[in-house]
């Protein structure tokens, strides 16, 4: 039975499960701290080697940690995972503020700091100022701040809140994205532009809402707009002066999507010629979506990065009957030609809205006795899957929540199956079904620790009804089509916190949060695990049994990633932005009115108290021990 | 004659109250009227004035044709897409007391027409100017602002919130709802 779990049971299994999982894992952690001499009370004779030691990321790409945090995601395998020890289970209790850093900008803050160096850079939500910290004096005074002041009219084309998700540094730069559609290279030391390229428009509805990831002296960058019917792409970015090298799309032709003799899908459904055109009626795909905001990984052994490509427009699926290729899938491609490898698609003529541009964690595992290069997404439509990075084939796809829009993955043909049940369509009211539209998780990303062989995933745990309805393309206006009213999931906790075991493909342990967790993770060899909530507080938890050590509440919701790093000190810090937004926080940053069900595409109808429980904000927040 | 009489009040009386609301079934012009500015602030040096008011506002404003016309073009022009039914989204709150650019139905007429500088796109040379004044008067509705007796009712679809005709008027909330 390696297929899916029923959301149901798997709950069950996550509850009764816990505890014999926390045991277990003590014993694992108590291995590895033996050698450290630091283990306390959890040694208790455990003799087992520990199965989670099999799974690691490629040392290509998660190199030894160096104090900093240079990208998002930390490393290209996306593990989000730190060997500083300083803070740990015992201490952490101990956590007080080092400093605090108002952004001045009360919108959602997605964004990752980074620290490179003694400089830590942050950029913010719409109007996208970039700001750089001296680290290394008191109370980390600002060293410079950058002004893009990008066209406030995008502001009226960002479909959920005006948010940014971070910068990337490399070679003394930072690159990052502006709302209305530039990438822009700062110098690290001075913040004065070195160029600015303008890859988006817009007048058509795109705007730039990911942080960039560089590559082989390449920014890429992908665009937003699957609510505006934009056609997606990501583009290749010279780094050393902005010309775009390629650009491969979502949509259309092969050519275009940069699809030629290399590609080798796994799966008969993805091949074919011009799949892009021909699972679209007549000149849909020109407006179709498949846009790439959210995340990327490299793999340098192999040489590919892996990008996922965002849902198809408009959401109400009778209006583009067919496959709607490539969207809701993802890409394995050359960094340095673009060209594709390898295409999987999640959620084939997608349904509900389900984009497939999470966060991939690239690992090394054995797989039925055999060693595997792997790839872990935890995906929109509900479920985890494990797929061979080289192949593009899936090796398991196990729900980790409450799914009911589909059945499970039919791993002979890599399809998803889904429930006819829950099919929407034009002048249809189709009731509960879970996932809703922002998923099972959204683009918040998990982190996984190499030490406990778990991956720890924000999510959130929501239902929606949803009516199909007649929609028009005006360019540079929404292209949706459906009427969306969101619920409270199974148990009514609208988020958890889930810690889900890669090896065993099960939870391993479930915190439940009142509210979304739409913010990002990251987890350290101190075997602390650090979230937010939507009202704002900051938790530390243990990263083998997720009991809360420490929390701390910040001014306003958090949805942003957080971030560990060594300080000019030789102290290690953690840093957080706070301040409630993006499309779960869009109530109170857009200060929408929740009589409305369907407001921020029926985001708002399961958010109605979030006014009650915070205000707009946006401060950065970053702690030490003592 | 008494008889006669007697049957003829009523009935006149009847009539009178059946006066049937008034429908330009002519619209003047396809393209751009309302030229004429329209300020969005009450702020004006030199004293208060009154705010210029357009002839056809009237004839627009509260009128059950045009605000049920207006709620077919919110959704075929995809104001919907960004307001949502009246929520907001991308673009803000229209069921609300919260009127950035004005409550007026002149004002919301020219954030159509004209846009606004942080998102709202410029209809001007999309939309015919009297659909336009269809709009803004449904949008007037959405928030409150229309008599009951002419605001569209409920929804043959999904319930997505109160009936126009039932919601309550948002300036006399005196709160966020």
């Amino acid at each position: 039975m390696k297929g899916r779990l029923h959301p149901a049971q798997a709950r069950v299994d996550a509850r009764q499960g816990a505890r014999a999982l926390a045991i277990w894992n003590s014993f694992r952690t108590c291995i590895l701290s033996v050698m450290l001499l630091a283990c306390g009370p959890f040694l208790s004779g455990a003799s087992e080697p520990p199965s989670a030691a099999a799974i690691a990321p490629p040392a290509a790409a998660a190199p030894p940690d160096d104090g900093q945090w240079t990208m998002p995601a930390k490393n290209y395998a996306s593990t989000r995972f730190s060997d500083l020890t300083e803070i740990n289970e015992g201490n952490v209790k101990n956590l007080q503020v080092a400093f605090t850093f108002s952004t001045g900008v009360n919108k959602g803050q997605e964004a990752a700091p980074l620290v490179v160096g003694n400089i830590m850079y942050i950029v913010t939500p719409f109007p996208n100022i970039v700001y750089a910290l001296d680290l290394s004096r008191p109370g980390a005074p600002m060293k410079w701040k950058y002004e893009p002041n990008p066209e406030p009219a995008a502001q009226g084309v960002a479909c959920c809140d005006v948010v940014n998700r971070g910068a990337a540094f490399a070679d003394g730069r930072i690159f990052f994205n502006t709302l209305d559609g530039h990438t822009i290279a700062l110098d690290a030391n001075t913040g004065k532009p070195i160029w600015n390229a303008h890859i988006g428009n817009i007048n058509i509805g795109e705007t730039i809402t990911m942080a960039p990831l560089v590559v082989k002296g390449k920014v890429l960058v992908g665009n937003s707009g699957g609510e505006m019917g934009v056609r997606g792409w990501v583009k290749a970015l010279d780094a050393g002066d902005g010309h775009i090298v390629w650009t491969a799309y979502g949509t259309g032709p092969d050519k275009d999507v940069l699809i030629g003799p290399d590609f080798k899908p796994h799966y008969d459904m993805d091949k074919g010629t011009d799949l892009g055109v021909t699972t679209w009626p007549p000149e849909a795909w020109k407006i179709g979506g498949g846009n790439m905001w959210g995340w990327i990984s490299y793999d340098p052994a192999l040489n590919l990065i892996f990008h996922g490509t965002g849902n198809p427009g408009p959401w109400n699926p009778d209006l583009r009957p067919g496959d709607n290729k490539w969207t809701s899938g993802i890409f394995a491609r050359d960094p340095d030609t673009g060209a594709a490898k390898w295409f999987y698609q999640w959620s084939p003529h997608d349904l509900h809205d389900y984009d497939g541009i999470n966060e991939q964690i690239l690992l090394d595992m054995t797989w039925q006795g055999k060693p595997r290069k792997v790839l872990v997404r935890p995906e929109r439509n509900g479920y985890l899957y494990i797929l061979d990075r080289t192949t593009g084939e899936v090796l398991s796809a196990t729900a980790y929540g409450p799914v009911n829009s589909s059945k499970g993955v039919d791993l002979k043909t890599g399809r998803l199956i889904a429930n006819p049940d829950k099919k929407t369509g034009t002048g249809k009211v189709v009731r509960d079904i879970c996932p809703t539209a922002s998923g099972l998780k959204d683009w918040q990303p998990s982190a996984f620790s190499p030490r406990t062989g778990l991956l720890y995933i924000p999510h959130n745990n929501l239902c929606m009804d949803e009516e199909g309805v007649e929609v028009n393309y005006i360019a540079g206006t929404p292209y949706v089509g459906m009427n969306v009213r969101m619920i409270p999931g199974p148990g009514g906790n609208r988020g958890a916190f889930t810690a889900w075991d890669v090896a065993a493909a099960k939870p391993a342990w479930v915190l439940k949060e009142n509210f979304p967790v739409w913010s990002g993770t990251v987890v350290t060899a101190g075997d602390v695990v650090f979230y937010g909530t939507m009202e704002g507080w900051f938790k530390a938890v243990s990263a083998r049994t997720g009991d809360l050590l420490w929390q701390f509440k910040t001014s306003s919701g958090i949805i942003g990633q957080p971030i560990t790093y060594r300080g000019p000190d030789g102290h290690q810090y953690v840093a957080i932005l706070s301040g409630v937004g993006g499309w779960a926080g869009a109530i109170v940053s857009g200060d929408l009115d929740p009589r409305d069900a369907t407001a921020a595409l029926g985001f708002v109808n399961a958010m109605k108290d979030l006014k009650n429980a915070t205000t707009a904000g946006g401060t950065l927040y970053v702690f030490r021990l003592p | 004659m008494r008889q006669a009489l007697a049957l003829l009040l009523p009935l006149t009386l009847a009539l009178v109250a059946c006066q049937r609301e008034e429908r330009d079934t002519r619209p003047q012009s396809a393209l751009g009227s309302g030229e004429q500015p329209t300020p969005v602030t009450t702020l004006e040096p030199g004293g208060q004035r009154p705010s210029p008011t357009d002839n056809k506002a009237a004839s627009f404003e509260a009128n059950a044709f045009h605000m049920s016309e207006g709620k077919r073009l919110f959704s075929w022009f995809n104001c919907s897409g960004c307001h949502a039914n009246g929520g907001g989204g991308m673009g803000p709150a229209l069921m609300d007391e919260k009127w950035l650019y004005g409550s007026s139905i002149e004002s919301i007429h020219a954030t159509i027409r004209d846009g606004r500088p942080n998102g709202m796109p410029s209809f001007g040379q999309k939309i015919p100017d009297d659909q336009i004044w269809e709009l803004s008067a449904y949008v007037r509705a959405l928030g409150g602002n229309a008599p009951s007796s002419a605001a569209p009712q409920r929804n043959d679809g999904m319930m997505v919130h109160p009936s126009e005709n039932r919601l309550p008027d948002a300036a006399t909330l005196g709160k966020s709802p």
